[in-house]
This record gives structure tokens, C-alpha cells and sequence, in this order.
């Protein structure tokens, strides 16, 4: 007699405890502290609090820890905790021409007020493994300083290589934005298509890395013409403020680490525009360069709507950008194959038997008649 | 056939924007009515100030070089263009109640009723006007669907009706377009457009791509069933023996202007404007 | 074997988190939605989902309607694919019995909330009962047409043509509509509505059911309803009637010969048999058959 597989309560714990093994590893191996992966790994932790929305390292680190390492897992992780934390206050906008830079560069003019910062970088080394890492102690003296004093990098404004080309009208200029408009949330309303700039740069913000980098290289490749000039790429910390109902003035509540990049893209000008450049804008929580200048070619193409460009390529299209953009909801999707589909199946079995039987009828009427 | 389905009543709750007085000089039996339509692309002109009446049953060509505006004429008189001044305006069946109105202040619920059920566009090229995903038949079927139609049989023998139309033999109707030939994609688009009964039909150069051979046929067709349905229709061509076979009237169009419109044996055979006369002397005469 | 009475969860809530997981405003947002949902038949609510501790596409949106809905008194019931105890469904129902502390049953007749994947019971549903869908991709006319601003158009415009061309190439294809699941519905005379991949077996239960039916797509972010004793009408051509599936055997278990079936295969040598999908249905059958031979 038959008997439907049962037990499934008991699998699942099982299956639990095995991925904990798994993540656990050989327990004669220490474990890592979250305090290891903030510090040694801060480019995944700068990932998974971007993509998982939320800016703390130390939870970004557990996630990383508890995911065994899988990115896409920690930053689901982290926005499933953000989600059930209450909203205290709203912050001011963020004055990144205020950061205090520890990288600053422009690929459009040789010098410029501020200088060129290159600061931490993989950038010109050579991707040779370095064996000495593997022999890394806790006797291992600690990396060389950088040589020399350190830049001026003055505790004062530092202009934005675009503001410099706004001053002399060469670049399109942000319309000013209405300062009692309410800017848009995508945690708290869904997109409703077409989305504008400020719901577009927030899914892009929270967006894959992977599927950026792809779309953007696909701009670059001739699939959305972006002709593009990195204007200005900078790191370093920003001040947090917020403005107490009780207060009525701004007060900062802390630092945060951002990664910031401004494009700079052609444009010939449409039916209300003269020929000017224009802008594409990324903004990242922690060290994540590649991802801001992603995200601002991204950003520029899909702009095309507004500028009265041609929406030809994919990376234009907004719609299918944004609505394939997070990560979270991909995995979840994609990987949701696994859950049983019998019934579904069954239906599909049902039908092709079905076809398949009239057409051997048919076959079989064809072949008795002379 | 199922009947189409009416207009919605009007005083529906949709927001319409204020209505401007007609113009004073619409003709009492005329079907399509333009004034001063200009579309812009930045600073250069798509087309300017153009001004035509189309009544019932009438072929209009609108020829001129590439780059004329005679193509962006045609994409604003449809919709698939935004209009940067002037008006279109159409006048509704008389079992809708008749009168002219205005397209562009129209509710979009009303505007694509309408268009659906009275208006044909055949593209240039088929692929823009076929799903070509899906079959010959369902082609055919999809605008009859689209009106209401719900009984397989019959939508099924509208389709094979239309295929010996337009000379498309009966056993390709389950066949994608895709393995069409060019020409056998062009007739498909017309039967296409052509099932629902429309009034109008606007034409963008419908025998483009085709071989010399394949556009006689092509054109012997169109000529024959804007014939027999009483059609009126818009064609837009560069090639003046297609405008001359097809259409009654003609508007010769440059730099997107109007330069010269009349009878088509009138405009092709004494042509008055220096650019008409260029036109023509173009063309190997024949 | 007798029915399980309703067990009531040994550990209440979860600590840290409000009763059903979301936080009161998130349930406020939600049931709002779902009004709106209800006070326009088949109508898709664009709402702010949230992320949910499980993967999206693995009944995100059916948990956040249960949970906005759910309250202390409730029995619920989770099925996945007519069953009861296949691992999603004991995944679902363990998160609310953390989370809520709710009592949960798997008979159909016991619950006043069912959340289902794929399935609608057997047994009639009635008024005091609500059914849960879980919807991956809520727009019927996704696949003829990608675009969202698009369909939307399409739906305010009842411009529905397109889909009955789906069923025209069945036909002229297979000479019967092929279409065996998530089979599009007209609701109330007005929306097309994806019934979610249920089986077409399942739409006429849709049709004027007695009890409240909420669709939640937690990635797509809408919400859809249909109201109690609304008219669910499967798409047609008047020549070729929306019909169901049949099976030439019974349920090897309980010998019913109305119930959507299951195949399982017993061995590598060609052998299957079929059985319920809708695990309880088919115990209770036993259960009575048992009764009666005693």
C-alpha cells in the first residue's frame, strides 16, 4: 500500500542543521569574529549593506558570517531585518560636497580645486597573487603606511568637478526639485512605471551590482550610445543629520562612508534643450566604486525618456531595468523552481498525453484508409 | 460577424481637457479633416502647418523625397507622433451620432475604439504590424477579438475569407508569418487591417521593400479592395506611378511643407511647383 | 485514524517581533489594499510589500495577506499543492504558529484561513472561511504584453482581445485549448484576473464561492480579490467551451473520481498510480470508508 511521503518537518530541521555545518565548516578551525569581516573585508560589507539597504557594518558582518559568505544571501538577510525596524526620523539630504574625501579622482581634467586623491585603489596593481598574505599571522607586521605626508585635503568645501562645468551652463542643471515635494520611497510605495529620477536612482542604489556593471557595459558597448567621461569619482565619510521635531535645527547624528560618482555624457540637444552634457549619477554606502559607476551610466541611459532620446537598448528601458534589478526578489524567483510544481505538471502531462493520443488516432484513421 | 462594439456613451467619467470651437470650414460629409498640423523635432521642422480634408471613399497620396516630412505627416495623423500644433479632427459614423471630433481632446478610451474599429494602419514593413509570434490566422482574428468576437468557426472562416482576399493559399492560415515572403507579409498586413470593415486606412509606403514584380500585384490588390469597400485611405510614397495608380488627389510635400496638391493627373502631368516639375522629370517616364 | 484536533502552537510569538511578523502600519497598509481589492473584483492594488524572512517568489505575498488578516482566534490551514505536509507548506505554517501563535489544522472543514500554492480544496469553501493565494506573476496579459504600462492601459480599456488569441492558436493548433493551468478569468464582467497557477480543474470553484478569495504577489507587489458570490467566468469561444481536466481512474487511495489527481511513480519499470493532490480530502474519504466498515 502506498503511503504519501511524510516526515517533511523533520527534513527541514535537518536540513538546517547540515547548512550550519556546512557554515561552521571543521570546527578545529576558529571561528571568525564579525569584528574580522568588518575590518578585513570591507568591500563585502560595503556590498551587502548597499544592496540590503541599510548602513550598519557590524550587522552587515553577521550577515556575511550567517549566509556562509553567499553575498545575495546576506543582503537578504539584512533587508529582512531592515524591514521590521521602525522609522524614527528622516534625514537631511546628504551634503557630499562636504565629505571628507580619502579618493577623489576626475578622468576629465588634469587638475582641479581640491587636486586628484587617489587614495586606497586597486587600481594599477598588479593582480598577482601575493603568496605572503597566505603566510599572514597574528606576528605579521601591519602594512606599510603610505610614504610622504598626507595631501592637503582641507577641512573645507571641496566643489564638484560637474558644478564647475554647470557654472558655465555646459551641463544640463538638476532641475532644482521642489523642497516640499516629497521624495519617493520604494520601501514604502511600489513603482508604478514610468518611475521618475529620485524612485529610479533608489532601485538602482539597492540594485545588483552584477546586473549593473552588465547593463552599463552594455551602454558602453554601442546597446544605448552613453559616450561617457568619468567627471568625478569620491570616497570618504559624510556627516549624518537629522532635524528633531523639538529641536527645530539640525543636529548630526554620525558619520557614514560613501562612494559617489558623477558622469558626464553627450547629449545634441532635443525640442526644448540646447546641445549640452548631461549627468549620471551613483551614490553606495562604503567603498564601492565600481558599483557607483555602474549605477551612473545605468542612471544616463535611462534618462533617454526624459531627454528625448531614442529608447533603443535595454539598458534604457525602464522597466526592464528596474523590474529586474533586485537581487532579493531575482534569487527569491528564480530559485522558487525548487518548490514542488506537481499539480501544475500533472495538468501539462494531462494535456500532452491527450494530444499525443488524438494525433496517433489520427495517424492510425490515415493510415486504414487506401 | 459580431457586431462592433459602440462608441462608450458619452459624459463618461473620464477628464477630458476643455474643448476648442470647431473650425468653422469642416465640409458637412467629410471624414478626416487637418489644420495646421506642425510637429517639431528640436529646431528642425517634421512637418509645418498642413492642411487637408479627406471624405469618404477618397485615396490621398502624399509623395515627396525621403526626409520631406511625409512619413511624420502620416505617424501624427495616427497618434504615433506627438503634435506640436493644429488639429485632427474626424467625423464618427452616423450610427455613433455623427459629427466631427476632436482627436486630440478625445478620452484615450474613445480615441482607441475608435481607431480600433474604424481605422486600418498598414506599415512598411510587416514586422511592425503583424505579431509575427503567432499565426496567419490569428492575425486575421485578432482585431475581430479584439471588437468582441468569441466563436472559433467564425473567426476562423472571417481569416480564410480574407486569405483568398488577398490571394494566400487556405492551408498557410496555421502557418507563422515569419515563413512568409515578403510580398505574402504585406497582403497579410492588409487583410489584417482590412477584416474589421474599417472607413479609413492609413499606408506608409506599402510596397517598399518588395520586388518590382511583387508591388504590381501588390498594387492591383490594394487598387481592388479600396475599391470594392469603399475605402478612403492616406498614402504616403516616393514612388509617383504607385501615387498615380492608387491615388485621386495628391499633396506634394517638402522640407515638410505642403508645396503643391490637386487631382493626381492634374499635379503629375502640369505640375506648377518647380520642385513638383523636378519630381516628375525624375521619374522614367513610362 | 481520526482527525487531528487543531494543535495550538506550544511557544507563543516570537520575541522581537509584532503578533504575525509585520508591524501594525505595514498590516494597516495591507488591509487597505486588500479593501480596495475587494471593492473592485479582479482588479490588481499595486501595494508597498515588504521583504519578508522568506525568498520572494516562495509565497511572500500570500504570507503578508495572511498575516495583515490573521488575528489570535484564527485556525489557519497551509497547503502547497493540495498537501498539507510537503516543505513549503510546513515552512509557512511554522512561521505563523512562531510568529502568531495561531492554532493551525490541516482539515479543510476546521480552518477559517487556508493559505494555498497552487490548489483550491475539494471540499466547498464556506462564508466564514478566507483563501489565501500565493501569486508569482499576478498580470494575466504578462506574456502576450511585457510592458506594465502597457497592461495597465489594456486593463482600463477592457482591451482583452489579445488574450483570446492565445486560445485561438491552441485550438488551431491542438484543436482544444491547451492552456492546463493559471487559466485566465473574466471576474464580475470586468477584470481579467489571473487565478494564479492553480489548475483550470479548480476555476469553477472559483466561480460565486462562498468564501472571501485574496491573491497576494509579495515580488509584483499587488493585491487582487474576489468578493464572496462573485462571478468567476474561465476565458472561452462560445464553439469550444472552457472545460476540465479528467482522469480515467479513480484516486488509488480513496476511489474518488472527482478530485484533482496526483501521479506518483512506484517504480523504473513504467509503474504509477494516481492519488489526491488534496491530501485531506482524501484522509477524510478513508476515514469515513473505515467508519463505515466497522
Amino acid at each position: 500500500m502506498y503511503v504519501a511521503v511524510k516526515g517533511g518537518e523533520k527534513a527541514i530541521d535537518n536540513a538546517h542543521r547540515l547548512m550550519g555545518q556546512t557554515r561552521r565548516g571543521d570546527p578545529a578551525v576558529a571561528p571568525l569574529t564579525l569584528q574580522q569581516i568588518e575590518q578585513q573585508m570591507p568591500l563585502a560589507v560595503a556590498r551587502v549593506m548597499t544592496e540590503g539597504s541599510l548602513y550598519d557594518p557590524e550587522l552587515a558582518a553577521l550577515a556575511i558570517k550567517q549566509a556562509a559568505g553567499d553575498l545575495i544571501e546576506a543582503i537578504f538577510l539584512l533587508r529582512a531585518y531592515r524591514t521590521t525596524l521602525p522609522r524614527l526620523a528622516e534625514t537631511q539630504p546628504l551634503e557630499t560636497t562636504r565629505m571628507t574625501v580619502s579618493r577623489r579622482i576626475s578622468a576629465t581634467f588634469k587638475d582641479l580645486p581640491g587636486g586628484q586623491v587617489l587614495g586606497p585603489t586597486f587600481d594599477y596593481s598588479h593582480r598577482l597573487l601575493d603568496f605572503a598574505l597566505a603566510a599572514e599571522g597574528p606576528d605579521t607586521p601591519p602594512p606599510a603606511a603610505p610614504e610622504g605626508s598626507p595631501p592637503e585635503v582641507a577641512d573645507q568645501p571641496m566643489p564638484r568637478v560637474l558644478s564647475l562645468l554647470a557654472d558655465e551652463g555646459l551641463i544640463q542643471r538638476e532641475p532644482p526639485g521642489d523642497p516640499e515635494a516629497r521624495v519617493g520611497d520604494i520601501t514604502r510605495q511600489p513603482v508604478d512605471y514610468p518611475a521618475e529620477r529620485d524612485v529610479r536612482l533608489q532601485s538602482l542604489a539597492r540594485a545588483d551590482e552584477g546586473w549593473l556593471l552588465g547593463l552599463a557595459y552594455s551602454s558602453q558597448r554601442g546597446y544605448g550610445n552613453s559616450h561617457p567621461f568619468a567627471g568625478e569619482i569620491r570616497q570618504g565619510t559624510v556627516a549624518v543629520e537629522i532635524v528633531p521635531d523639538e529641536l527645530g535645527f539640525a543636529i548630526e547624528i554620525g558619520d557614514i562612508t560613501l562612494s559617489e560618482c558623477e558622469m558626464i555624457n553627450q547629449f545634441n540637444g532635443s525640442k526644448t534643450e540646447p546641445p549640452q552634457f548631461t549627468r549620471g549619477y551613483g551614490l553606495a554606502f562604503g567603498l564601492a566604486e565600481r558599483k557607483v559607476m555602474a549605477m551612473a551610466l545605468v542612471d544616463r541611459s535611462l534618462r533617454a525618456e526624459e531627454l528625448g532620446e531614442d529608447i533603443a537598448a535595454p539598458a534604457q528601458d525602464q522597466e526592464f531595468v528596474l523590474a529586474h534589478a533586485d537581487n532579493v526578489e531575482a534569487s527569491g524567483f528564480v530559485q522558487h523552481l525548487k518548490l514542488p510544481h506537481y499539480v501544475d505538471f500533472q495538468g501539462e502531462l494531462a494535456t500532452i498525453r491527450a494530444l499525443r493520443r488524438e494525433q496517433a488516432e489520427a495517424a492510425a484513421g490515415k493510415d486504414e484508409t487506401p | 460577424m459580431t457586431t462592433p462594439a459602440s462608441l462608450p456613451a458619452t459624459g463618461q467619467a473620464t477628464a477630458e481637457p476643455p474643448r476648442a470651437p470647431l473650425p468653422a470650414d469642416l465640409p458637412e460629409d467629410g471624414l478626416l479633416a487637418v489644420r495646421d498640423l506642425t510637429v517639431r523635432y528640436g529646431r528642425r521642422l517634421g512637418c509645418a502647418e498642413v492642411t487637408f480634408d479627406l471624405w469618404p471613399g477618397e485615396v490621398l497620396g502624399i509623395v515627396g523625397e525621403s526626409g520631406s516630412g511625409k512619413t511624420t505627416l502620416l505617424n501624427a495623423l495616427t497618434g504615433r507622433v506627438a503634435i506640436d500644433g493644429g488639429r485632427r479632427l474626424y467625423a464618427v459614423p452616423a450610427d455613433d451620432g455623427g459629427g466631427w471630433v476632436d482627436l486630440d481632446t478625445l478620452s484615450e478610451p474613445k480615441r482607441r475604439l475608435l481607431m480600433r474599429r474604424d481605422w486600418g494602419i498598414v506599415h512598411q514593413h510587416p514586422r511592425d504590424g503583424l505579431r509575427l509570434a503567432v499565426s496567419a490566422g490569428a492575425n486575421i482574428g485578432e482585431p475581430l477579438m479584439a471588437l468582441g468576437a468569441r466563436h472559433y468557426g467564425d473567426i476562423r472562416s472571417q481569416a480564410l475569407g480574407w486569405l483568398d482576399k488577398v490571394e494566400i493559399a487556405p492551408e498557410r492560415i496555421d502557418d507563422l508569418p515569419r515563413t512568409f515572403s515578403g510580398g505574402m507579409q504585406q497582403r497579410l498586413q492588409i487583410a489584417r487591417n482590412l477584416v474589421t470593415g474599417p472607413r479609413l486606412v492609413f499606408m506608409d509606403e506599402p510596397t517598399g521593400g518588395l520586388d518590382v514584380s511583387v508591388q504590381a500585384r501588390l498594387l492591383d490588390l490594394v487598387r481592388g479592395l479600396v475599391d470594392e469597400m469603399g475605402l478612403a485611405a492616406v498614402i504616403v510614397t516616393h514612388d509617383l506611378a504607385v501615387a498615380r495608380l492608387l491615388a485621386h488627389r495628391l499633396m506634394v510635400m517638402k522640407e515638410g511643407r505642403v508645396v503643391e496638391s490637386g487631382l493626381t493627373d492634374q499635379v503629375l502631368d502640369d505640375p506648377h511647383h518647380p520642385y513638383t516639375q523636378l519630381l516628375v522629370s525624375s521619374v522614367l517616364q513610362v | 485514524m481520526t482527525m487531528p484536533a487543531p494543535t495550538r502552537a506550544s511557544t507563543p510569538t516570537s520575541e522581537g517581533y509584532n503578533f504575525a511578523y509585520l508591524d501594525e502600519q505595514t498590516k494597516r497598509m495591507i488591509r487597505r489594499a486588500i479593501l480596495k481589492a475587494v471593492a473592485i473584483p479582479g482588479y490588481q492594488v499595486p501595494f508597498a510589500g515588504r521583504e519578508m524572512p522568506l525568498p520572494y517568489g516562495w509565497g511572500t505575498g500570500g504570507i503578508q495577506v495572511t498575516a495583515a488578516v490573521i488575528g489570535p482566534k484564527d485556525v489557519l490551514k497551509v497547503i502547497d499543492q493540495g498537501a498539507d505536509d510537503t516543505t513549503n507548506a510546513v515552512s509557512i505554517r511554522r512561521f505563523f504558529a512562531r510568529t502568531a501563535g495561531v492554532a493551525t489544522t490541516e482539515a479543510t472543514r476546521e480552518a477559517t484561513l487556508i493559505q494555498t500554492r497552487h490548489r483550491i480544496p475539494e471540499l466547498p469553501l464556506n462564508e466564514r472561511q478566507i483563501l489565501v493565494y500565493q501569486v508569482p506573476i499576478p498580470e494575466p496579459l504578462r506574456w502576450m504584453e511585457p510592458r506594465e504600462t502597457e497592461t495597465r492601459k489594456m486593463h482600463a480599456l477592457e482591451e482583452y482581445g489579445v488574450m483570446h488569441v492565445k486560445l485561438y492558436e491552441d485550438i488551431a493548433r491542438f484543436g482544444r485549448i491547451a492552456t492546463s493551468y493559471n487559466y485566465p478569468v473574466r471576474v464580475d464582467g470586468r477584470y481579467l484576473m489571473s487565478p494564479s497557477p492553480t489548475p483550470k480543474f479548480d476555476n469553477p470553484k472559483m466561480d460565486r464561492m462562498a468564501a472571501l478569495q485574496l491573491f497576494g504577489a509579495g515580488r509584483e507587489k499587488r493585491i487582487y480579490a474576489v468578493p464572496p458570490y462573485t462571478e468567476v467566468k474561465s476565458l472561452d469561444f462560445d464553439d469550444h467551451p472552457f472545460e476540465v481536466q479528467s482522469w480515467d481512474q479513480p484516486c488509488a487511495l480513496c476511489g474518488a473520481t472527482d478530485s484533482y489527481l496526483d501521479e506518483v511513480i512506484t517504480d523504473d519499470r513504467g509503474g504509477r498510480m494516481f492519488v489526491c493532490s488534496d491530501t485531506d480530502h482524501c484522509r477524510r474519504r478513508r476515514d469515513a470508508q473505515e467508519e463505515a466498515a466497522q
